[in-house]
Parts: structure tokens; sequence; C-alpha cells
């Protein structure tokens, strides 16, 4: 379950946002933290931080959410982008985030072992893209 | 007979043979003909929402050359994420030319893809194409008294650029299970994600979906579920079968070409299910027979 979040002036900046906002192509800025996305979020349980608060770090350009598991537990599945009346797409947001953190060198934080053994071929190809930059 | 270039994927080519036996032999009593691709490759599975990741559509606009080739501009898909990374791709790629030209750079000596290929969903054919009426009249042994709960998943009607149907509140698979004679019986899972591709790192996550969606379709009656993607098929019946043991309903699944083929007359190819459909089926008076 997701954690009250504190906001701290440590660490933050503009380039980071702006750089999701480039590899999303999303702006941040839209999101007025309705939290609507949190709400129909199908893996939000398993989440550290919810989409919105996900959202909400990336504007205030504080570079401790590519260390979050949120974006890891985010299927892509856009249920949050048919439902954001600010048109926000973050399922988009969340791919930046994982591949910034990967472009930097760090370990997708997706259970480490994947299991092969009679996995369908589809299921091996989408993780292997997810943890992939 | 009329026919559609037809794009199996791997999906459909690998583990959900049961899905293109049934689709053909299906399309087939409708008067059209599923002509595979000489040649394709896997599309990606999961489109690239990234702005800057040219390499990751590379994959798609293979596939949908070798359509231009024939000088057609429709593919037939039967698999949902198929459909969704095909779309989607090809959408990117001709809403801005100079992407599609640095593809076509990157692929060097092979044609270059102009633009202009649409992926069709199976649904989308019978619905716009074929009609419900053309359908209706196929049907042989309707499936009266038998409760089927749809599950759409994400890739059908996700995003709104390319859904199929109405993100939030679709019908078309309610409409096709009413021709066939059965019940539809909808539920507010049916467009929740099963968790996908995380079956590979996250079964947990997975195994916790599918029994959400499963209580739901149980909580309406539903005898069985209906599936369009090999994935959440996987999800809905492999995984869900685990799940079962510690107290999920065990509702079989099938896709819904399948449950076409039952009405139709055809063989419905219901022998690789873990959770067996027939005994259910038999229970509503649409014994099978097991083949030996
Ligand atoms: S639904 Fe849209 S506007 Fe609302 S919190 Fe989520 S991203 Fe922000
Ligand atoms: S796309 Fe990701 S964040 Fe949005 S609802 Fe789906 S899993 Fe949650």
């Amino acid at each position: 379950m997701a954690e009250q979040m504190r906001l701290s002036k440590e660490a933050l900046s503009a380039d980071f946002a702006r750089r999701v906002e480039e590899l999303s192509g999303q702006s941040p800025y839209r999101c007025y933290q309705c939290g609507k996305c949190a709400a129909g979020c199908p893996f939000a349980d398993d989440m550290d931080l919810l989409p919105s608060q996900v959202l909400r770090l990336v504007q205030i350009g504080d570079e401790k959410v590519l260390e979050a598991r949120a974006p890891w537990s985010c299927a892509s599945c856009l249920a949050c982008e048919v439902r954001c009346p600010r048109g926000v797409d973050i399922a988009r947001v969340m791919e930046a985030v994982r591949l910034l953190s990967l472009r930097k060198g760090n370990t997708p934080l997706c259970t480490a072992d994947v299991a092969t053994m009679g996995l369908p071929q589809i299921a091996l190809v989408g993780i292997s893209r997810k943890m992939t930059p | 007979m009329n026919s559609i270039a037809y794009y199996p994927g791997c999906g459909v080519a690998d583990q959900a043979r049961s899905m293109e036996h049934t689709a053909r032999a299906v399309l087939q009593a409708l008067d059209w003909e599923m002509q595979e691709l000489p040649r394709w490759n896997c599309c990606g599975t999961v489109y690239s929402l990234a702005s800057d990741d040219l390499m990751r559509h590379i994959g798609p606009v293979r596939v949908l050359t070798h359509v231009q080739e024939l000088k057609l501009d429709r593919l037939l898909t039967l698999c949902s994420m198929c459909y969704s990374t095909l779309r989607r791709s090809e959408r990117f790629l001709n809403e801005d030319r100079e992407r599609l030209e640095r593809v076509n750079a990157f692929l060097d000596d092979e044609p270059d893809y102009r633009g202009g290929v649409r992926a069709v969903h199976l649904l989308e054919l019978l619905r716009d194409d074929i009609g419900y009426s053309a359908l209706e009249t196929r049907v042989t042994r309707p499936l009266e008294g038998l409760k089927v709960a749809p599950y759409y998943g994400c890739t059908l009607t996700r995003p709104r650029s390319v859904a199929l149907d109405d993100p939030e509140h679709p019908s078309v698979l309610e409409d096709i299970l009413e021709v066939l004679g059965a019940e539809p019986v909808p539920t507010a899972q049916r467009v929740e994600c099963c968790g996908s591709y995380m079956t590979a790192s996250d079964p947990s996550v997975v195994r916790r979906r599918v029994t959400a969606i499963s209580e739901a379709a149980a909580a309406g009656g539903a005898d069985l579920m209906i599936t369009s993607c090999p994935l959440c098929q996987y999800n809905l019946d492999a995984r869900l079968a685990e799940a079962a043991r510690t107290g999920a309903p065990r509702l079989p699944s099938v896709y819904f070409t399948q449950l076409m083929a039952l009405a139709l007359g055809l063989d419905p190819a219901l022998d690789e299910q873990v959770i067996d459909p027939r005994p259910v089926l038999a229970a509503r008076g649409l014994a099978v027979e097991v083949e030996a």
C-alpha cells in the first residue's frame, strides 16, 4: 500500500521533469492531482507510490521516483489513460521513469527471476521488453 | 469467397492453435478465407510508449510491409495484443513522416513502408464486414441456457485512439454471444487488466487479478468466460487453476472463436484448456465428443 508522501526541497530538478516530459510526450503539469488514476488502477495495492504520486514527484522534479517500485508494478493497462480528466497518458510517464532508470544502469525492479517454463511466448517478449532499455 | 490477409503472431501460432483452428473454420462457414502472410515476424507484443524508441517499431513495420507487397491494405489479427501493437505503431509512424523515413532508412534495402495498412481484429470483421445477421443464419446449435462472462482485457478497447469499441462500456462480445443464443453476463471486471505479461515476473499478482475477474463472473452466475487474447487466456486458465487451489472460483475460459465454432456445429477444439470447459457445457446440454 502506498504511504503518505513527504515532499522535500532536496534533489529537485526541473531538468528531470523535462526529460520525463520529452521521453513520455506528456506534460506532467497537466495533472491536477485528482487521484482518479490511482482509484482505478488494478495494481495500486502493489505500488509504493500511487500513480498520481508518481506524477506529483515528476512535476516537482524529484528523482527519488527513479527508485520507486510503482512504475514496475504498472502493466501499461491504460485504464488510467481512458479515465484521466486531463488527458494525461500516465502509462507513458511510468514507461519514461522506467527507461530513465534502466538507462542509468539500474536493475529493473521486477521480481528478479523470471520463470520461463511453459509460459506463452508473448509473456516472455512482453516482460523482456519491460526490463530492457 | 471473400479473403483477407492474415497475421497469426507468436501467441496464436504457438499456444493458441485452437483459436486459429476455430476462427478459420468459422470464417470458412461465413464465406471468408484467411490468407496467412507468406512471411511474418513477431510484432513485439507490447507497444513502446517512449517517444525516442523508433527501433521498437521495426517489427510491426516489417509485418505491415508484407501486406503492402501483396497490394492489400488490411490485415486480420486474432490476438488482441497483435491488433493493438500493429495499429498503434502504424498510427505513430503515419502521424509524423519523419519517423517513417527514419525507420525506412534503417530498413535499408528492404522495401519502404508507405503507410496506410490497417490491422483489423476478427471482432471487427464479424461486426462490420460480415454482420451479425449473416452469423446468425449459420448458427445450428444455439447456446441456449449457457451463461457467459465476456472478458475484454485491455488492448481491444484501449487506448481510445485504436479502441474497437467503447473503452468503458464495450458490447461487441455480448452482441456476438446473443447472436449465438447464449446469455451474456457482463461484469465490471471485464475491462480490468489480468496482469498481462507480469505472469512471467509476478505470478502472484496475476493470480490475485484472475481471482477478482472470476469472482465477478461467478457472482453473475456465469458458467464460463470468453477471451480474445492468448495471454489473457493463459492467465484466466493456467493461473486461475493455481488460484483455485486457494479458493478462487474454478471457472473455465475459452476463446470466443471456440464458442462460435460450437454454435455453428464445428469442432470447438476444446482439449487444450487446463480447466476443462466440457463438463459445464455438457451440463447445459451442449456435450462435446472427446476425440480418442
Ligand atoms: S487522473 Fe490525471 S489529473 Fe487525475 S491525478 Fe491522475 S494523472 Fe493527474
Ligand atoms: S496503466 Fe499502469 S498506472 Fe495506469 S491503471 Fe494501468 S497499471 Fe495502473
